[in-house]
């Protein structure tokens, strides 16, 4: 039998279940802001169509959110099981930094989440309000922990290594550690891209069908107007985490650009198949001197090759290379649609321009794959470090992991995840396939609150 | 920081935090316990629906208990979980099938329901069993060479671990029970008495059983309750008085002190556990200041926790009161 082998196996068992875990709250953090602004328009306007929508999105949420949660009970106890060396190197930062994490973000998301799907009838309007808004603060709150913790792996700060074991020496240099800032902006508008994406793409699918035209039509002009910003925004907030990352991490953005040899004025490559082991590439179709220009603002600046660092040193190329060009390639997609609706919107021919309509409503996946190609670009690209410089892949292992034991849980989650991610996805067909018109019809109780009943006739009477 | 004892501090804030999750999610994972047992989809309805609005803030003090772990205590974090390391999937996949369960039933088509009624079941039970298989693991210690684990896959499961994980299963359905007193009236109301009523006495009986298997198996535990006899006669003297309070408020009828009684067992066996392993947090070996994280992290995160924890609690303590009252059938938002 072949030999098994565990850290290979937790890798892979990582890699999926953070790949899995990672594209809820990405989804959620918009859609919680989106409901958040629904709820605080209802509460201005008194207008049915928020309540409408609110409600609609409500539902996707609970099964999205679901979902994240529990692959997230799973990622807090996966650094222990499979990790336990790291987990206990590391633990006096990210021990306090998840501890955190948990007592600002997760309780309040939690526990007003249930005021957010079961209070509407039980609570005033203000604070329903009030919790759709702690609901979405805690999103993001909880983004600033992680993304705290993960950006110290990547770029480690205000601690030293003692016996092995990791000591602070300031808190505030190691929470702002180097690259959390750029990551920070960069997820958060990754974030709001996705919901915006969902939202505008479900709704126009909406107008093509001819469902809650009025609810859709507005819901599709808030997300086109928000992703007109956003979408260019994050072209720079990118530039600028990219070139964070050249300043501190060379060797990934070596593998991000397909650059071997150390190269004056470096091309920017379109197409190339890296190969790690003849350390060169293939097929090469590039922009000359584009790499240099964007990284070091200089025509003919210096980029450094992989081959500086020893064959050990190095991320694997293919991978880093090839999940940034899907990123950035879809990011350009999203400019580009989000730019077009815009206009669209701003000369008022939404409704009429199908070509539109189905080209949004086909981009729903894509944000979530960008999203995912981003975390491979700057997880792949720190390896082999774990705490990059600081603590290998290969160090953090739990010793007593057997390579039976690993591959038993990797089956296991791949399998309970495979279950759990049909039903849900065929839940949220089902949900959006619904649409928001008969959302109400079956829960029409008298409330204690002013609630107008509200059917798809109103709809005509909407301003 | 010599005039503070910040690791006595941290065992009492883990404490608090382990046992609001037992006792919390204790309450929703017995409801799922209980699933095959009502009558109806209507019951199932209404028993799903008592937990929904707080189930998932109850399941985060479980995320408390690995990240404070890690943050003030790392060595349990790395010992317990690589030696519990099939025992937590199996926990993790359990509390996985029935989270998402919360959602799926109410949405699947009638003739598919029943599959997610057994992921709520299966997945309490199963999630109620692990944990319970932890605190024999405990009890049993580890085998662990400087700070990391060195047994092997199936150590922690033994019979001594498959009778505390039984017994948890008893305790939550217990706790379970109590909860749907509380929360339901009607036919559901008096199965939840009758149940109630043989878990009480199943309780007993499990705390008798590893009370004593424990005084036999670790002879230095039996030694420590003997040395102390004098004041730890208390705990299985207030416990019968607790176990009596509990069958007496079932058999008149009490609505809310059955839940309390309960409340009150967990809190005498979870005491007197922590008691009778004093001060190991890594049995056999090492002791909570052995298992600490560096004072300067444990500070750190201490300032948070003691200024944030009261808020957790009051906001809580105000979404219970929100949905404070009887469920009825046909409630809920789905």
């Amino acid at each position: 039998m072949m030999e098994l082998d565990p850290l290979l196996l937790s890798r892979i068992q990582f890699a999926f279940v953070v790949s899995f875990h990672a594209i809820f709250p990405v989804f959620t953090i918009g859609l919680a802001s989106y409901i958040a602004l629904l709820e605080g328009l209802l509460y201005r306007t008194g207008n049915p169509a928020y309540e409408q929508l609110s409600r609609f999105w409500t539902k996707v949420f609970a099964v999205v959110f679901g979902m994240g949660v529990v692959s997230g009970i799973v990622m807090s106890f996966q650094f222990g099981t499979n990790w336990s060396v790291f987990s206990y190197a590391s633990a006096n930062f990210l021990g306090p930094i998840l501890a955190y994490e948990v007592v600002t973000a997760f309780f309040l998301e939690a526990v007003f989440l249930g005021v957010l799907l079961f209070g509407r009838d039980k609570v005033p309007r203000g604070t329903h309000l009030f919790a759709a808004c702690m609901v979405a603060l805690g999103t993001f709150i909880s983004s600033f922990w992680i993304l705290s913790a993960n950006s110290w792996m990547q770029t480690p700060a205000g601690a030293e290594l003692r016996d092995g074991i990791v000591h602070l020496t300031s808190w505030s240099e190691a929470i702002f550690n180097p690259s959390f800032v750029p990551r920070f902006f960069h997820v958060a508008l990754a974030s709001f891209l996705t919901g915006g994406f969902v939202v505008a793409g479900v709704s126009a699918w909406y107008l093509l069908k001819g469902k809650a035209p009025e609810a859709s039509k507005k819901a599709l002009q808030m997300c086109l107007i928000m992703l007109a910003f956003a979408a260019p925004a994050q072209l720079l907030v990118g530039d600028v985490h990219g070139l964070n990352t050249f300043k501190h991490q060379p060797a990934k953005v070596a593998a991000m650009e397909g650059v071997w040899e150390t190269t004056d004025g470096a091309p920017l490559l379109l197409f190339a198949i890296p190969s790690q082991s003849q350390e060169r590439n293939f097929l090469e179709i590039g922009i000359p001197n584009m790499a240099s220009l964007i990284l070091t603002h200089e025509w003919n600046g210096t980029v450094p090759g992989l081959k500086e660092w020893a064959p050990e040193d190095r991320p694997h190329m293919p991978i880093v290379f090839w999940s940034f060009r899907v990123m950035v390639g879809i990011g350009l997609l999203m400019i580009i649609i989000a730019l077009w609706g815009a206009w669209l919107t701003w000369r008022d021919r939404l409704v009429e321009s199908k070509r539109f309509l189905r080209l949004t409503s086909l981009m729903i996946p894509l944000p979530f794959v960008a999203v995912l190609a981003g975390w491979f670009v700057t997880e792949v690209g720190r390896q082999p470090w774990l705490a990059y410089g600081l603590i290998r892949t290969a160090e953090g292992l739990t010793p007593s992991l057997t390579g039976a034991m690993a591959l038993f849980t990797l089956v296991g989650y791949v399998t309970v995840y495979a279950v759990v991610f049909i039903a849900g996805i065929r839940f949220l067909v089902r949900i959006i396939r619904q649409g928001p018109d008969q959302t109400d019809l079956s829960e029409d109780h008298p409330g204690a609150h002013a609630k107008r009943p509200f059917s798809a006739a109103d709809d005509k009477t909407m301003a | 920081m010599e005039l503070i004892d910040l690791t006595l501090i941290w065992i009492v804030i883990i404490g608090f935090g382990v046992f609001m999750y037992v006792f919390m999610d204790g309450f929703d994972l017995g409801v799922g316990i209980l699933f095959p047992f009502a009558g109806s989809d209507e019951h199932r309805d209404v028993m799903m629906n008592s937990v929904a609005p707080v189930w998932d803030g109850n399941e985060t003090w479980l995320i408390l208990g690995g990240a404070g772990l890690l943050a003030a205590f790392p060595l349990i974090y790395a010992v317990f979980l690589p030696a519990l390391y099939i025992g937590v999937f199996l926990m993790l996949a359990g509390l996985i099938f029935r989270g998402v369960a919360f959602e799926f039933r109410f949405k699947a088509e009638p003739h598919k329901r029943r599959r997610w009624d057994i992921a709520f079941f299966g997945g309490s039970l199963v999630a109620a069993f692990a944990q319970g298989a932890v605190v024999g693991a405990y009890i049993q210690g580890f085998e662990v060479e400087g700070f990391s684990y060195v047994g092997g896959a199936f150590d922690w499961l033994t019979p001594f671990t498959v009778m505390t994980g039984l017994g948890l299963v008893a305790g939550y359905t217990l706790l379970g029970a109590t909860w749907l007193i509380m929360k339901t009236e009607g036919d559901l109301q008096t199965l939840a008495y009758r149940i109630a009523g043989r878990m009480v006495v199943a309780v007993l009986f499990v705390f008798l059983l590893v009370s004593l298997w424990t005084a036999v198996a670790h002879p230095h535990i039996l030694e420590r309750w003997l040395e102390h006899a004098a004041v730890l006669w208390i705990f299985p003297t207030l416990s019968l008085l607790a176990g009596v309070w509990l069958w007496r408020g079932l058999g008149r009828r009490a609505e809310g002190t059955p839940f309390i009684a309960t409340l009150a067992l967990f809190l005498l066996a979870y005491l007197g556990l922590l008691i009778s392993m004093w001060p190991y947090a890594v049995p056999p070996h090492h002791t909570f200041w052995d298992a600490a994280s560096s004072p300067d992290s444990q500070l750190f995160t201490l300032i948070g926790l003691l200024f944030v924890i009261p808020i957790i609690l009051a906001y809580t303590a105000w979404t219970y009161w929100v949905f404070r009252g009887k469920v009825r059938i046909g409630e809920g938002y789905h």
